[in-house]
């Protein structure tokens, strides 16, 4: 049986390994990092032609001397081993270099548009996450919750942007509830935020409907209707619980829709942002900002998939005896986890 | 409720065969020029001999979004086949070898799967530049890692069954009783999930379109189209809602034939 | 066929009677038109435990669900009389009857660790009955719970209120569940198979449990197709075959003298015949020594015995004990970490395996008789006699050879089990390791099934190496014994001599709990 001096050591080793897994977790947040560096660093270097052609454009009538002076200046004329130890210098410094087009430092680039964006972002999340709820709670029967499901599916097969435009026509154009364009007003988030928002909302609320039902489908659930609980109780006490792992497990996914689909609503609408930043420099070839928002985006997934996993125990006291995370818990795209 | 299952999976197909069509002959569904203008006929709504109006440089739209059916299928096409390929190979190399070398591979895997496909096609076009070849290698890039994962898990599974255990005890020969018992398995399941990525392919593809990576006008893509329509939204509302509109039809009907042909090969009741 | 005597009169006692706690009458249950449980009668009063006993098939789920107003909606009910605990319920609409539910009649199901919400603590699990009916507050209902916990015997009480069902062991889980049904002092107890999937002893336990709260004055109605069981708690039998009563009555009359033939298949078929040994000594096929495996904790410890040629090893041990590994080790699936296999022949003879899951066995895409062309395939034999080959297999087991054009999943349990068995005699086997062969099995077909082997054995000389965790089974086909506990050979011997004198307290523990006698 148990000795007192037992609990003791249960929970001394329960907050080790707390320790050990977040000792973990931040070393895989800082080889993920290196990893995405060093990738981006060798594929643009792997590419066939001069970045200086490139970035200045075809069109650029310009001495080779001048072009050298160029290179010189971005240091692109010294040994690649030497630009790769100095970018992961910088990096560690917090440098993430300096934009060829806009002459700014990347991190300065990318800080002033990122409020924007978060904002936006934020706002999506909030709402798709109350839609997701909302959808789960009120649903019950199976033909609402069939018509639900197809809506989602709808939804999720629609391009975000085209939701976007449809809004726009709808309610701007048509009703002239909200402003067609214009950051500065709360009125002028409302219909991005939505539009970012619903595709979201479908794959939550998806996800979340089939852990729920799934969790209805078991033999404890039985157990729970036989003590006379009604069905708000089963959900919210039980059942909602279950469903939420599912879509915790989601989060990194989701978080990556959110990123992909502001670049997209960002330009629907023509909000300031991350968006603009990135299409920017993607069509005007400007490297190092480009790298930098792969950095960016990199270090922001891996801290949502770190924070989940560690949070999974959490949520599903079965995975905290074992030491290896439940094979579920690896991130899926939703198609393929069902 | 089984009748209405039947109408919708019939209305699926009819959709996906037309849109075949249209990628295949567009001539035969549309027989105006998409590339020609006609300045004085620009921006008229939709109405006779122009069913879904006409854009700022007097195309017809219509004819613009039939000759576009051939870009965005094909390109879902081409990714999700390729991706397919790859996917397979890889997976079952990963579910057969030694446990290192598996869990280098998913790990790498698992961290791509976290990226929606726009996303990562995004990145490797931002790597490599703008353009219509950039966007198709993005797309199929980042189709890739969804079959990965579920090639390795099948091939796992059946190879650990107790049905292909029970034959090598028998006596079958090991790569026997893979090719009889485990790979008709692994193919079915990827072949079904290849109809669902097909939806999520054209998506990816016609977002980068969208936002200008893609092709270039006059290239009836129908991203493409959504954007240039984005410019007179308040006058000429059909230029972009027609092209989306054919987009989620045909992401509708892909994604739809694709999760009812996986729940029959689950067994469970469509 | 009903039962001999008419319904009421052997179930209403002369006067002053209880008030039964439940009274159901006339019971018919449909769905889709079928008819699936048809004029069920029986009533149970306080202090009372009815056993309802029947296969899979009978209708005792249906029963169970209809008592409790579970039923699917589409689902067609009607009844004379349904009294719970003196609420008329037939005419109860969902409010209604969530009213009734836990307060004056509750459910214990099979399997805990299922049937628990493995997210919640068990404090909070049995606390909620009290939730949804009572009126205490925080405080007055955490009582509550450690008095209902230490009621079902379960030690260190408020330490496992704060665990999750995952964290205590098969039998500790049960009494929560049992602890959570008692919570809000219902009427009536329904235990729905409620020890099937627990090891021996801890089942002896909670039945104990079961008596005792019948004995104070809760109404139990027992479902169980295990007759042993019911022979140890119930005081009354109703049993049920294709949704209606076939025989009722006090229980010990019943199991002692069934009226109804098909009762008396039932009641033999879980009483075991010990098997009378054969006579002289049989020649020694392996002799394993100091055998054992660890995966990342020791499964197998120094195991060494031997097995003789034509004779039936049983292995006997609960879940953990190591006896499938062992029996892997044997066929060559696994290898030992120490120790060594040393087989007579100098090589391993043809061996071959009866999986514990048939269905799973099978690859399920492909038809019986294409697997076991398979196996003869593997087994040598020339294309052009497979054929002929595998209908005689499907002969010798008793099986119709025109099954041999269906898939595994259009057979039953006891015709997939024979299909099994003939694809593992399709080797031509010297010796045949069986795992778990009848367990999954209605004790009627487990009866059949064991004769089978039997008349196998003695028709090819198999040497026979069956492994369960079921006493009962094995001191009805074993020659020898093994018993097993934790990874180690705790005793072995000749079968009738170990269960005639156990000297291991293990062997003892798992005679007593395992119910079986000489044939009537």
């Amino acid at each position: 049986m148990d000795r007192p001096g037992q609990s003791r050591t249960i929970a001394s080793s329960r907050s080790g390994a707390l320790l050990r897994r977040t000792g973990a977790a931040a070393l895989s947040i800082v080889l993920v990092l290196w990893g995405a560096a060093t990738l981006s660093f060798l594929a643009f270097r792997v590419l066939p032609g001069d970045p200086v052609s490139v970035m200045l454009g075809p069109q650029a009538q310009v001495s080779e001397a001048v072009k050298a002076g160029i290179r010189a200046d971005l240091g692109l004329d010294r040994p690649i081993w030497q630009q790769y130890l100095s970018m992961l210098g910088d990096l560690l410094h917090g440098d993430l270099g300096m934009s060829y087009q806009l002459r700014m430092p990347v991190s300065e680039v990318i800080g002033r548009q990122l409020g924007a964006t978060l904002q936006l972002t934020a706002v999506a999340l909030a709402i798709a996450v109350l839609l997701a709820l909302a959808g789960v709670l009120i649903a019950r029967r199976p033909f609402a919750r069939g018509l639900l499901a197809a809506g989602e599916l709808i939804v999720l097969s629609s391009p975000v942007f085209w939701i976007g435009l449809l809004l726009l026509t709808v309610f701007a154009f048509g009703l002239g509830w909200f402003p067609v364009a214009g950051s500065r007003t709360g009125a002028g988030l409302v219909l991005p935020a939505v539009t970012l928002a619903l595709p979201v909302a479908a794959l939550l609320g998806q996800v979340l409907r089939d852990g729920v039902e799934a969790a209805e489908r078991q033999p404890w659930a039985l157990t729970v209707r036989a003590r006379g609980a009604d069905h708000t109780r089963l959900t919210l006490r039980h059942t909602l619980r279950h469903g939420s792992i599912g879509a915790l497990t989601l989060s990194a996914y989701l978080i990556g829709s959110l990123l992909g689909g502001a670049v997209l609503v960002e330009t629907v609408f023509a909000r300031p942002g991350l968006g603009r930043v990135t299409l920017a420099a993607i069509t005007g070839r400007d490297l190092p900002v480009v790298t930098g928002i792969i950095l960016f985006s990199a270090l922001v997934f891996v801290i949502v998939n770190t924070l989940v996993e560690l949070a999974a125990p959490f949520l599903d006291p079965r995975l905290r005896t074992s030491a290896t995370a439940v094979d579920e818990a690896a991130p899926a795209r939703p198609e393929a986890r069902r | 409720m089984r009748l209405l299952r039947r109408l919708l999976l019939a209305l699926a197909v009819l959709v996906l065969a037309a849109v075949v069509l249209a990628a295949l002959a567009p001539g035969l569904l549309a027989a105006a020029d998409p590339v020609q203008t006609h300045v004085r006929d620009a921006l008229l709504p939709p109405g006779p001999g122009h069913p879904f109006g006409t854009d700022q440089s007097g195309r017809d739209v219509y004819a613009r979004v039939v000759h576009g059916a051939g870009r965005s299928l094909g390109i879902g096409v081409l990714a999700t086949g390729l991706a397919l390929v790859v996917g397979l190979v890889l997976g079952s190399l990963a579910g057969v070898s030694p446990r290192p070398v598996d869990a280098a591979l998913m790990r790498t895997n698992d961290v791509l799967m976290a990226f929606p496909e726009f996303l990562l096609a995004l990145v490797v076009v931002a790597i490599l530049g703008p353009g219509a070849a950039n966007v198709a290698i993005g797309v199929t890039l980042a189709a890739i890692p969804v079959y990965v994962r579920l090639a390795r898990a099948q091939t796992q599974v059946l190879r650990r069954a107790e049905h292909v255990e029970a034959a090598r005890i028998l006596g079958v020969g090991a790569f026997t009783a893979f090719r009889r018992h485990v790979a008709p398995g692994v193919l079915g399941a990827l072949s079904v999930l290849a109809t669902i990525g097909l939806g999520s392919s054209i998506l990816a593809a016609a977002g980068l379109s969208f936002l200008g990576l893609g092709p270039t006008e006059p290239s009836p893509e129908w991203g493409l189209m959504l954007a240039g329509g984005r410019n007179v939204l308040g006058q000429a509302w059909w230029i972009a809602v027609f092209p989306g509109l054919a987009i989620t039809l045909t992401v509708l009907a892909a994604t739809f034939l694709g999760r009812t042909l996986r729940a029959r090969a689950e067994g469970r009741r469509p | 066929m009903s039962g001999s005597a008419s319904g009421r009169s052997a179930l209403s006692a002369p006067e002053p009677a209880p008030r039964p706690a439940l009274r159901v009458d006339g019971l018919r249950i449909g769905i889709d038109g079928r008819v699936l449980v048809d004029d069920v009668s029986f009533a149970v009063a306080p202090g009372e435990c009815v056993a309802l006993v029947g296969e899979s098939g009978a209708g005792k789920s249906l029963t169970v669900r209809a008592l409790l107003g579970l039923l699917p909606e589409h689902a067609d009910v009607s009844a004379d009389t349904l009294e719970v605990d003196g609420v008329d319920a037939r005419r109860l609409v969902a409010r209604g009857w969530r009213t009734l539910r836990g307060a004056r009649i509750a459910l214990v199901s099979q399997d805990a660790l299922v049937s628990l919400d493995p997210l919640r603590r068990i404090g909070a699990e049995v606390a909620e009955p009290l939730e949804i009916h009572g009126s205490l507050s925080r405080a007055g209902r955490a009582a509550r719970v450690r008095e209902l916990l230490v009621d079902v015997a379960m030690p260190d009480p408020e330490r496992r209120a704060r665990q999750r069902p995952h964290e205590l062991s098969g039998g500790l889980r049960q009494r929560a569940l049992i602890a959570s049904a008692l919570a809000a002092d219902p009427a009536v107890l329904i235990a729905d198979e409620p020890t099937t999937a627990l090891d021996a002893t801890v089942q002896a336990r909670v039945l104990a449990l079961l008596r005792r709260i019948a004995d104070d004055g809760t109404a139990v109605v027992f479902v169980s197709h295990d007759m042993a069981a019911v022979r140890r708690i119930a005081d009354r039998v109703v049993v049920l075959r294709d949704g209606r009563v076939i025989e009722h009555g006090p229980a010990a009359e019943l199991l002692a003298a069934p009226r109804d033939a098909y009762t008396r298949e039932l009641v033999l078929a879980s009483s075991r015949t010990p098997r009378t040994p054969p006579a002289g000594d049989a020649p020694v096929l392996a002799t394993v020594t100091g055998v054992g495996k660890s995966f990342d904790r020791p499964v197998l410890r120094d195991a060494s015995f031997v097995l003789r040629g034509g004779r039936t090893l049983g292995v006997v041990g609960e879940s953990g004990s190591g006896k499938t590994t062992l029996a892997r080790i044997l066929l060559g699936v696994e290898r030992a970490d120490t120790g060594a296999v040393a087989w007579a022949a100098g090589v391993r003879p043809r061996i071959q395996l009866v999986h514990q899951n048939p269905l799973g066995a099978f690859d399920p895409r492909w038809t019986i008789g294409r697997s076991l062309r398979e196996a003869l395939a593997a087994g040598g034999v020339p294309r052009g006699r497979r054929a002929p080959r595998a209908a005689a297999l499907l002969g010798e087991v008793g099986l119709d050879p025109a099954l041999a054009d269906r898939r595994p999943a259009a057979l039953s349990g006891g015709q997939r089990q024979r299909a099994a068995i003939a694809r593992a005699l399709a080797a031509d086997p010297e010796v045949l390791v069986l795992d778990e062969p009848v367990s999954a099995l209605d004790a009627t077909v487990r009866a059949r099934i064991l004769a089978l082997l039997d008349g196998l054995q003695r028709d090819r000389g198999l040497t026979m190496l069956l492994v369960s965790h079921d006493l009962g089974v094995i001191a009805s086909v074993a020659d020898d014994l093994l018993v097993m506990q934790d990874g180690a050979i705790v005793e072995q011997g000749r079968a009738a001599q170990v269960l005639d004198a156990p000297q291991h307290p293990f062997t003892r523990e798992l005679l007593a709990a395992s119910i079986f006698e000489s044939s009537p």
